[in-house]
């Protein structure tokens, strides 16, 4: 049997970036292979040059970086060494791009449609009017509502998820033999995820296309890929077909990766009846202007114990967190804290209310001050709160920074910039813990950090719980998360609380339609898990449709 | 909402007929809205002229006789100008005097009639209207000239710097427009009488334009103060244009656009231009109304009979009526131009005129 | 008609030139891969470019070294001079001084470099102007109209290289004195407009509400008139106020435009506050229950000193533009004071003696380039701190 010599052959790839006038490599040979009709999932955390790979693989860089080695053969052409004229004759016709964001990639300035017919018209594949023709029956094929008129709509009056199903037609308008997909679903809520899942997989199946599919999500890139190849820092650690890569994989890193779903920790038997809940919010309205945004949310937090909130975008899960700290006050219904009644707005209540409920955000980055060095910003509420100076404040400092495991003697004087992401993310608790407040709440304060840092973070918001008998409101829209940290779990759509109880309760059947939609749509790591959903829900109940039924 | 739901065949007609409507009364509505907003502020900008030209000291009388002057003058001056009514009354009298085209009595022309005692040979006492129409048209023809030159000038060399940028052309535009944009305009209106009127004889250095004059002669004279202020905006408008395109060229769709195969001139004038409209209408509209303000030094430099030189004549005279006249006129000016850029900017954007 | 000739001419040489060079670039055998794969993806428009290039360098040429064009000649030096000063200059900020002043230097472009200089050289000259003007600003000599040079057969007088003015001031030293006068009036002004713009911007970014509406509305109506205009107009009334006291003129004059030009800090000042406020830890602050003055001094401030230093650059030279333009129509800084913008005017007619006299003619030229220069080098340094500001953000 003779090896078919491959579509796409890239050997010893270097890729160059440049930071403050030096060029710093930050891709370090790589090697790919990709056969006809081939998906080759492309998997690694941030900082893995996953994109720029990608990328490369049309013979393309972005400002900023270049191609300083090695070959990429697309089709026997090298594209490294080809001139402009034949990457152009190449790109859109035979390679396509699938951009993360498609509400930034379609040009506002024109209809959905015109933007899919230029490139057929462009490299004389089609006619105008056949492009025309063929995209309705592209959009008919992704399964968009009204595929005759949804064309000729402009990107912004099309939702999040049409527009990536748009773009995906758009990519296979002149019926390309590669399309490289640069996380496609990353941006979107996971019912509509799968929707967008199922229409690229059947596509690209449809047409034989061979796919680099780039995600950092391991569940997603077992359900697209034949292959999975991990990156790590711009180093190719391991390759392997999708499945062998699943059971049994061989280099630490990947085993670390893989296992890191498996953090659970032990729930917490239910609050006895009767017992004050630290925080409950009694029948909350709130509205933002004339918009209303809550609708009689009522729950309990109780002492030491974690309850997650859960839902989609725009479910209202943070506008009760704001209600919470004050920063918008309730239009009827109040938040007690230990029984009592918080005044609404943060401005009139006590330094001691303040002190008692703290928060840590989603973006560590934004949540620290740049200009002020760990040491003020840990140091500052313990100094407020406490009315700590000097020395004493200093070893407060210090404990606090070896609570959350920072070396107090490296990091006492950094900035934040000189942090990594986790790194921020453990100052911010630091911040919170200097109150010495009794509850915490937590604003999807892991969706922004890879999903090893994202475990540590889990792990050392549970310690503390454990230690200081915190309790926390954990906001998420990831269920993987709840299933790991919480104890209670509260989903939340459209403003009001559909479902509330214990974890395990909520996580066995019978659900509320709408928590059953949720937690079904969440992938796994099963390369069939896509198969076995799509056949029981049905193709056409996906997405809107099965919202629609649930809601 | 409720329309979607509706049968396909069905919603799609009612659909459109009832965006199309809303869309035209929403942009309407828009639009009509910045124009009572610019008039609003033209209301405001009167007010506030002629209360800043109320805190004179004494009163516009006294200012014309100067401090010798006998009460009884001053009496006689102040009925005939009618300023012996109430601030509001007076106001509102200037304020509908210039709704009909009548600016009041120059100071200047009203004191030489005075004193030269025959008021009736001079066409009566010299109205602000007569002396400002005139100049009005010159400064406005200065102005379009340089507008004529700047405006495409600017846009072809700033879509050149952005399309090669970082190269050695846009460095060196960079530092020439920067050096440009730095130098006083006297100090550029020098330099190219002394290279392109004094040494080189090319054109004339003092502009003395009048009625009688052709259209080629006047370009000719008016040639120098029309350049430097291209020189000046050009530079402004030059480096916003780039500062524009270069932003919009890093966006994801120009990058799509790309990785489509689009050859780099369809890329930039079918992805670029139609969403650069509204930026390059701003740099346009700003830097015209930039033009307003240059004009004025730049009419002292070269003698040119506009409504800038008579400004700073005015002020330096205390002319209050022609003063006052002229500020208004350049604050209209200006405001019109923000006014159409608003406008204009607000029909280019896709996203306001079809709405969700 | 002449010049329409040359100029159709150029433009043909440099279309022609511009399919020269790309059909050359590609023939020529380069020795290096580099050059090859540049000259075989240039386009046309950058051909055209080159032959541009060299159009102007034979021009050149011709001025300096044919035609012997006097001012050519100067400007030609001046630039070069310039250039190595800059040079130097940023040679030397690399090897002295700390390790952090160092790394500035290493960074900088040389256009900055030259910048930091010429303002060096400013703030020296404002300073010591005591030390280096010959005689005092006011001093008037029996000898009007010296001309420049100090050659006595030509009209000059060794003890006035510059010569001296209508009224027998020695023009070196008032030179010198100006800039004491123009550039410490104008960076007195600059500071009060920060302080009364970047001060009510930060309130209304922090408060909202009713402050914010009513400073924004007042602002919005300040800003509707042409600053020069307004300027001029207040002027007016102010000379009005003031008679004859030339001091009290200035004050004003510093008010007016300290107040004219703060719209602009408030404006960006309320902009990049608002930037700042929306962070989550100012909100982390807010709920701690920091009062005001913390959150506007220890939180939002030091996060905005990078766009408001550039601003101040920007604003100072808009500032001393509008003075020396104000000065230049004679209602700015009053005599007996020296100053640059008066000077342009009163020495402006010496530019018509260009053909036969060269060095009278740069006398008004030499004021305004002084003006020029230091607008040039702030504008400099502006851009590269800017620059450096977008340039972090990515």
């Amino acid at each position: 049997m003779s090896e078919p010599t491959p579509l796409v052959k890239i050997r010893g790839l270097k890729i160059e970036g440049r930071t403050d006038e030096t060029w710093i490599q930050i891709v370090n040979g790589v090697d790919l292979d990709l056969n006809t009709g081939e998906v080759l999932g492309l998997i690694g955390e941030s900082g893995a040059g996953k994109s720029t790979i990608g990328l490369a693989a049309m013979g393309f860089t972005r400002d900023g970086c270049r191609i300083s080695g090695g070959t990429v053969e697309f089709d026997g052409v090298d594209l490294v060494q080809a001139d402009a004229a034949t990457k152009r004759a190449l790109l859109g016709k035979r390679i396509a791009y699938v951009a993360q964001s498609a509400a930034a990639s379609f040009n506002p300035a024109h209809r959905i449609i015109r933007q899919h017919t230029e490139a057929p018209t462009q490299h004389r594949v089609m006619s105008s009017g056949e492009s025309e023709q063929d995209a309705i029956e592209l959009y008919g094929k992704l399964r968009l509502p009204n595929p005759g008129e949804i064309g000729f709509r402009y990107p912004h009056q099309v939702s999040g998820g049409q527009l990536q199903r748009a773009m995906t037609a758009m990519a296979m308008s002149c019926r390309p033999d590669l399309i490289i997909f640069d996380e496609p679903t990353t941006a979107l809520d996971v019912t509509t995820q799968i929707e967008v899942l199922a229409a690229i997989r059947d596509i690209v199946e449809q047409f034989d296309t061979a796919a680099i599919y780039i995600t950092h999500d391991l569940a997603v890139v077992a359900q697209m890929a034949d292959k999975i190849k991990v990156l790590l820092r711009g180093d190719q650690v391991e390759e392997a077909d999708t499945r062998t890569m699943l059971s049994n994989p061989q280099e630490e890193y990947t085993k670390s990766l893989w296992a890191v779903r498996s953090f659970q920790r032990q729930e917490k038997m239910p609050a006895t009846a009767g017992t004050v809940p630290v925080i409950s919010m009694r029948a909350v309205d709130a509205s933002y202007g004339k918009l209303q945004v809550l609708y009689d949310v009522s729950f309990d937090i109780h002492e030491g114990r974690t309850v997650a909130v859960v839902g989609e975008s725009g479910s209202g899960k943070s506008t009760a967190a704001r209600c919470i700290t004050g920063l918008l006050p309730p239009t009827s219904g109040e938040v007690c804290f230990n029984g009592e009644p918080l005044p609404a707005d943060y401005r009139k209540r006590s330094t001691e209310q303040l002190r008692q409920a703290q928060m840590i955000y989603q973006m560590a980055d934004t949540a620290l001050n740049p200009r002020k060095s760990i040491a003020e910003i840990i140091g500052r509420p313990v100094e407020f709160y406490l009315g700590l100076k000097g020395r004493e404040k200093r070893r407060r400092v210090e404990q606090l920074l070896e609570q959350i495991e920072m070396d107090p003697a490296v990091y006492f004087d950094r900035i934040p910039s000189e942090l990594s992401g986790g790194q921020k993310q453990r100052i911010g608790i630091a911040r919170a813990l200097a109150a010495e407040p009794k509850f915490i709440i937590c604003d999807e304060v892991t969706s922004a950090l890879d999903q090893l840092v994202a475990e540590g973070i889990l792990k050392l918001l549970a310690n503390l719980q454990d230690t200081l008998g915190l309790s926390y409101m954990f906001i998420t829209h990831d269920l993987a998360t709840v299933r790991s940290i919480a104890d209670e779990v509260v989903v939340m759509k459209e403003g009001r609380v559909i479902e509330a109880g214990p974890k395990t309760e909520m996580f066995t059947p019978p659900h509320h339609s709408y928590t059953e939609l949720l937690l079904s749509s969440v992938p796994e790591m099963d390369p069939d898990w896509l198969d076995t959903l799509l056949e029981s829900r049905g193709i056409e109940n996906l997405g809107e449709a099965a919202m629609a039924a649930a809601g | 909402m409720i329309i979607c739901r509706v049968s396909a065949g069905m919603g799609l007609e009612c659909r459109s007929d009832i965006s199309n409507a809303v869309v035209v009364i929403s942009v309407l509505l828009i639009v009509l809205k910045r124009l009572g907003l610019g008039l609003l502020t033209l209301f405001v900008v009167s007010l506030l002229i002629f209360a800043s030209v109320n805190m004179l000291p004494g009163d516009f009388a006294q200012a014309i006789l100067g401090q010798g002057a006998t009460p009884e003058a001053v009496a006689a001056i102040r009925e005939d100008l009618g300023l012996n009514k109430p601030a509001v009354t007076r106001y509102i009298d200037w304020l509908s005097g210039i709704l009909v085209g009548d600016f009041g009595v120059s100071f200047a022309q009203a004191n030489f009639a005075v004193y030269a005692g025959d008021a009736a040979a001079q066409g009566g006492i010299g109205s602000v209207a007569d002396q400002l129409l005139p100049r009005f048209r010159n400064t406005l023809f200065l102005a379009s000239v340089s507008a004529a030159i700047a405006v495409p000038l600017s846009l072809a060399l700033g879509v050149l710097a952005a399309m090669f940028a970082n190269t050695a052309f846009d460095r060196a535009v960079n530092i020439a427009t920067l050096s440009s944009i730095s130098s006083p305009e006297f100090f550029v209106a020098y330099m190219l009488i002394l290279f392109l009127a004094v040494l080189n004889p090319v054109f004339p250095s003092l502009s003395n334009i009048y009625d009688e004059m052709s259209f080629a002669e006047r370009l000719n004279r008016s040639m120098l103060p029309a350049l430097t202020l291209t020189l000046v905006v050009t530079a402004h408008m030059m480096r916003m244009t780039r500062a524009a395109i270069i932003n919009l060229m890093a966006s994801p769709y120009i990058e799509m656009a790309r990785l489509k195969g689009i050859g780099p001139l369809r890329v930039i004038v079918t992805h670029a231009l139609p969403n650069a409209l509204a930026p390059i209408i701003n740099v346009i509209a700003l830097n015209l109304a930039y033009l307003i303000t240059g004009v004025v030094v730049v009419e002292v430099v070269f003698v040119y009979p506009g409504i800038g030189q008579l400004f700073v004549d005015s002020v330096k005279v205390r002319d209050i009526p022609v003063v006052q006249a002229c500020c208004l006129i350049f604050a209209s000016a200006y405001i019109l131009l923000n006014l159409t850029a608003d406008i204009l900017s607000i029909l280019s954007n896709p996203r306001l005129r079809h709405p969700k | 008609m002449s010049t329409l000739l040359s100029m159709t001419l150029s433009i043909l040489v440099i279309l022609a030139g511009g399919w020269l060079v790309q059909f050359a670039g590609r023939r020529i055998p380069w020795p290096r891969d580099g050059l090859r794969e540049y000259f075989r993806d240039m386009p046309y428009l950058v051909g055209c470019g080159f032959a541009l290039a060299a159009l102007c360098l034979f021009w050149s040429y011709r001025f300096y070294f044919v035609q012997d064009v006097k001012f050519f000649q100067w400007a030609v030096q001046g630039l070069i001079i310039f250039t190595v000063a800059g040079f130097g200059f940023r040679w030397l900020g690399r090897r002295v001084g700390t390790s952090g002043s160092r790394k500035l230097f290493r960074q900088m472009p040389v256009t900055a470099a030259f910048g930091i200089l010429i303002i060096l050289l400013y703030v020296i000259a404002a300073v010591f102007a005591d030390l280096f003007a010959p005689y005092g600003q006011a001093e008037i000599f029996d000898k009007i109209n010296v001309l420049p040079g100090g050659d006595v057969e030509l009209g000059g007088d060794p003890r006035f290289i510059l010569g001296t003015d209508q009224l027998g001031r020695d023009l070196l030293t008032r030179l010198i004195y100006g800039a004491q006068n123009t550039v410490g009036i104008a960076f007195v002004t600059t500071c009060l407009a920060f302080l009364i713009g970047a001060s009510c911007g930060f309130l209304a970014a922090t408060l909202g509400g009713w402050f914010d509406q009513i400073a924004s509305r007042v602002v919005d109506a300040l800003m509707a008139i042409p600053q020069l205009i307004f300027a001029l107009l207040l002027m007016t009334i102010a000379t009005s106020w003031a008679g004859s006291n030339k001091v009290l003129i200035m004050v004003y004059m510093v008010v007016i435009i300290a107040v004219l030009d703060s719209t602009r800090v408030y404006r960006l000042a309320r902009a990049v506050g608002q930037n700042i406020v929306v962070m989550d830890y100012i909100e982390a602050a807010k709920l701690r229950g920091e009062n005001l003055t913390y959150l506007v001094f220890r939180e939002i401030l030091p996060n905005a000193t990078s766009p408001l230093l550039a601003e101040f650059g920007l604003r100072f030279c808009f500032v001393f533009l509008t003075i020396a333009a104000l000065s230049f129509l004679g209602i700015g800084i009053q005599p007996p004071l020296a100053d640059w913008g008066t000077m342009v005017r009163d020495l402006s007619q010496f530019i018509n003696f260009a053909a036969f006299s060269p060095l009278t003619a740069t006398l008004p030229l030499l004021a305004a380039g002084a003006i020029a220069l230091l607008t040039v080098a702030v504008n400099f340094v502006v851009d590269w701190m800017l620059h450096k500001t977008s340039g972090l953000k990515e």
